[in-house]
């Protein structure tokens, strides 16, 4: 066995030293000959009809070369794609440029295409639009009421989908119960505002019949797959890449119209094209998360035995589904069991169209809401029986000897040990202390809270029978002639450093060094197949399936050392990347003398293909479920609202950890956006359906003096899913960290009778809450 | 817009004449004309500082300054750090301190680092975190950030 060297050691990214030179290439920074320069016109309105549209001045304009309005594609384009499955679903036809009617601010109507960007923008203020203005309806609610303006004319309500998941006799656990608790949720919608913003160059070569579409994509083989269908266009005549990406945080987890209108544009001109997404459109017309609402019913004995919860809910879909809209329910209900063993699970969600950009994975997708209802509950719950919330926790825990646990949502939990991430998380604060510290503030009129989220999360996306378009991964290890190792993963890491963890699997498993092999995605050239990355899968599914790869490797290497060294495998060891002939050191031969005998191919073993490669397709036979103890501290303000985070400490336990440094990395960005919905970011559009929060002035993004100095810790428990025991870390702080701020916050103001506030948690609504006074 | 201004600017100490649209922002000179991509935009409205550059040593948004603002000035932007020797103590610090994750707000946020410490050799925590509100990182949450800049600061104050 090869001893392990860099797993589970900061190594530092490989990725880096271009980052911090500012010399890699993000999609605006590839210099093309002859590009062309597309700006989009966007509708200022939620809901109107289209009369007419005059670009002759626009088209006159010098330096313009074409504008192109939705009626002049027609049904040349097919509908943007919906990939999610749901036999109740509505889809609305989607257009890549709206065809009669608008039914969001910011819908694009025309396309610039100039020679140079000023131009395009200039172009577009001589376009015009004949607007009617329709009714329309922005309040999620509202549009589900009888009566509301339809936001699709074709069906006779706003609902799009029905979900339901669960088991168990609600009635029965109803009249069981000593206590019944409810609350209403409100968990509003989210920008996902990766700082580089999306962008996208086509081009098209006519006669190689080719189309290459660089995009800020998370999922270059899926958005190939999808362009082609979208297109008409043959999936092997197509070509994307994703260069370096500046975030994603599931946004870019999609295919937009933006890419497939740029393709068009592309094959239309017979030549390259250009779209970078401002900030404003970005706001307008990239996806949005979170836009749930709904209300839980707890049953519970007064021990605090929980025996049965519903949640029955709403999503705010916006106008059209993109590629996972409908998918994100599903991902709320099963995970509404949390931590708990709870007998009788109820899940229900109900879609509904509003005049708005659509709703979509952003970064945690449908958990963070899961875990905000119940990590709430149990504080609610807790309050009600007048129990710490840490004793409610305790009392309905899953056990570590109960995994595999059966959830009553249907779910399997790989494995876990909830009171090991809460014990240590206690210890760390000083749990008891801060009680009476509390106690103690409160006498002198100042008010401190705790807050607990005790989470647990689905990730590793997953097994392919739970995803709309196949949940494996590809990975291809290939050593050449010089030893110098190549990897190919069908993940598309836009931050994550993946060039760097896979490296560290290949050299232990392989016993090359680090700086030998390199580690090459986003190109649907390069890497054979693929799905990408979302879901806290890079590692778990996509380094499992490298780490595969290297195993088949191995096996080949020792089958042509043997051959060369004139003995049987089984007479071999393999130690630092040398093969020995037991008992005899002095006899060995390197991985690389191997790799240049596969190459050379004259002492391989009969029958034996030349070469040193190997590809593996990763299936997963389930998720993984990380999980951990999220402790929030804060101090309330009463006279202004203000919330000052005291301490913030995170137990996570994503199971056997890679690389630490990009593990801390993972959780301290999550949590930073977990504490932006939990404090400080709300998308607002009015009830008309106007953007109110259209620039970053309007939608508050955490910056570094919003964040609280955070102290981590670890556990690491195994997932028995992968032969690599890893779980994922991409979405663990975003997904546990909201319900700690939001349940310290209520117990800070529990003296006034609260119970409950709705994110973020704004001064504002801070301060109207305690201006009853304390009791 | 065919009127065009001449401007002579100092970029990365190379002085460069060109003939540009009054409108045309710094931020395009860069990246369109000198073709030095490794200044960002990140919101066009001077918000996020993914664009940050030092104009005559102050770190200044170039997404809001016209090209023909920076006429006479000194600029320097993410690709004069490096030199031959190696990375720069802040650059080197980002790497090992793990600053950065998609690295798109990173030059922005290194420039606005070398300000920091230009004024202030040895920040404290919450003067470091003060001082980079101007520039938003959605990725590492900061701290990694906050650790970047303490151990550029103990390092340059170690190389004077």
């Amino acid at each position: 066995m090869p001893v392990s060297k860099l797993v589970g050691t900061k190594v530092k990214r490989r990725e880096d030293p271009r980052l911090v030179q500012g010399l890699s290439h993000y999609v605006d920074d590839l210099r093309m000959a002859d590009v062309m320069h597309v700006a989009l016109l966007r509708s200022p309105h939620a809901h109107a009809r289209i009369n007419g549209i005059n670009t002759d001045a626009a088209v006159a304009l010098p330096g313009v070369v074409s504008v192109t309005t939705g009626a002049d594609i027609g049904d040349s384009v097919g509908s943007v794609p919906c990939a999610a499955a749901n036999p109740t679903l509505r889809t609305p036809p989607y257009p890549v440029l709206a065809q009669e009617v608008v039914r969001h601010v910011g819908e694009p109507v025309a396309a610039v295409v100039a020679e140079d960007s000023y131009t395009a923008r200039d172009a577009l203020d001589l376009i015009e639009v004949d607007y009617e203005p329709l009714p329309a309806v922005s309040d999620l609610e509202k549009a589900l009421e009888a009566g509301s303006p339809l936001v699709h004319s074709q069906w006779d309500s706003n609902q799009a989908f029905t979900f339901e998941c669960g088991t168990g006799d609600m009635d029965k656990a109803r009249a069981e119960a000593d206590v019944i608790v409810k609350q209403k949720f409100i968990h509003q919608r989210l920008a996902p505002i990766p700082v580089e913003t999306r962008g996208v160059v086509a081009r098209y070569f006519p006669g190689e019949d080719e189309l290459t579409v660089w995009s800020s994509t998370q999922i270059p083989h899926l958005l190939r797959a999808m362009l082609a269908l979208v297109l008409g266009f043959p999936e092997h005549r197509i070509r994307i890449i994703a260069p370096e990406v500046g975030g994603g945080f599931g946004c870019k987890l999609n295919v937009y119209r933006e890419e497939a209108l740029l393709a068009h544009l592309a094959m239309k001109l017979k030549g390259t094209v250009k779209w970078i997404e401002g900030r404003r459109e970005n706001l307008q017309a990239t996806i949005h998360g979170r836009g749930q609402v709904g209300t839980v019913e707890a049953a519970v004995k007064k021990d605090g035995t929980i025996l049965g919860v519903t949640y029955d809910s709403l999503l705010d879909t916006g106008a059209y589904h993109q590629l996972l809209t409908p998918g994100m329910p599903p991902l709320t209900g099963l995970m509404i069991s949390g931590s708990y063993k709870i007998p009788t699970l109820k899940f229900t969600s109900t879609g509904g169209f509003t005049n708005k950009i659509a709703t979509d994975a952003y970064r945690g997708a449908g958990r963070p809401e899961a875990t905000l209802v119940i990590e709430r509950t149990m504080d609610l719950i807790a309050r009600e029986l007048d129990m710490d919330p840490v004793e409610i926790r305790r009392k309905n825990f899953a056990q570590p000897d109960d995994f595999p646990l059966s959830v009553a949502t249907g779910l399997a939990y790989d494995s876990g040990n909830y009171q090991a991430a809460l014990d240590k998380a206690l210890e760390m604060v000083g749990y008891e202390d801060l009680r009476a510290e509390q106690e103690r503030l409160r006498r002198e009129g100042r008010y401190m809270g705790i807050g607990f989220s005790t989470y647990v999360e689905i990730c590793a996306m997953g097994p392919s029978a739970a995803l709309p378009a196949g949940g494996w991964e590809s990975g291809t290890v290939r050593l050449d002639f010089t030893g110098k190792t190549t990897v190919l993963t069908g993940v598309s890491p836009h931050g994550q450093g993946e060039e760097t963890t896979f490296a560290q699997i290949v050299s232990d498993e392989l016993g090359v060094p680090i700086e030998d092999v390199a580690v090459l995605h986003g190109d649907t050239a390069v890497v054979p197949n693929g799905i990408g990355t979302f879901g806290s899968r890079g590692i778990s599914v996509g380094g499992t399936a490298v780490y595969m790869a290297t195993q088949k490797v191995r096996e080949k290497a020792e089958a042509i050392a043997a051959n060369v060294l004139e003995c049987s495998t089984d007479d071999l060891e393999f130690e630092d990347g040398k093969f020995s002939v037991k008992g005899v050191p002095d006899k060995g031969i390197t991985i690389q003398e191997v790799a240049l005998q596969a190459h050379v191919a004259t002492k391989l073993p009969a029958g034996m293909e030349p070469g040193l490669q190997a590809t593996s397709v990763f299936e997963p036979s389930n998720f993984t479920f990380p999980f951990g103890t999220h402790i929030c501290v804060v101090e309330v303000d009463t006279q202004s609202g203000e919330v000052n985070i005291l301490r913030y400490i995170a137990v996570d336990d994503c199971g056997k950890v890679i690389n630490p440094m990009i593990v801390d990395g993972q959780v301290q960005g999550g949590i930073a956006q977990g504490l932006g919905q939990a404090l400080l970011e709300e998308v607002v559009y009015d009830e008309d359906g106007q953007l109110v929060t259209g620039s970053l002035m309007d939608y508050a993004v955490a910056r570094a003096e919003d964040l609280p100095t955070l102290e981590f810790a670890r556990t690491e428990t195994p997932s028995p899913v992968n032969p690599m025991g890893v779980k994922g870390v991409g979405e663990a702080g975003t997904i546990g960290s909201t319900p700690s701020i939001v349940n310290a916050v209520v117990d800070a103001l529990a003296p006034f009778g609260v119970t409950h506030i709705d994110m973020p948690l704004k001064p504002e609504k801070i301060w109207r809450l305690c201006q009853g006074g304390a009791k | 817009m065919a009127n065009k201004t001449k401007i002579e600017v100092t970029v990365n100490g190379v002085s460069r004449a060109a003939e540009v649209e009054p409108r045309l922002l710094l931020v395009h000179y860069l990246r369109d004309v000198l073709a030095l991509t490794g200044t960002h935009i990140g919101c066009e409205t001077s918000l996020c500082g993914a664009c940050t550059v030092m104009v005559d040593g102050a770190a200044v948004k170039s997404c809001t300054l016209l090209a023909v603002q920076a006429d006479g000035c000194e600029v320097r932007t993410i690709e004069s750090l490096a030199t031959d020797e190696g990375l720069h103590p802040i650059q080197e610090a980002f790497w090992e301190c793990h600053g950065l994750q998609c690295g798109f707000c990173t030059p922005g946020m290194i420039i606005a680092t070398q300000q920091l410490l230009q004024e202030n050799p040895s920040p404290s925590e919450d003067e470091i975190r003060h001082g980079l509100e101007g520039n938003i990182c959605r990725c590492t949450g900061y701290k990694h950030i906050v650790d970047a800049v303490q151990q550029a600061a103990e390092q340059m104050k170690a190389g004077t």
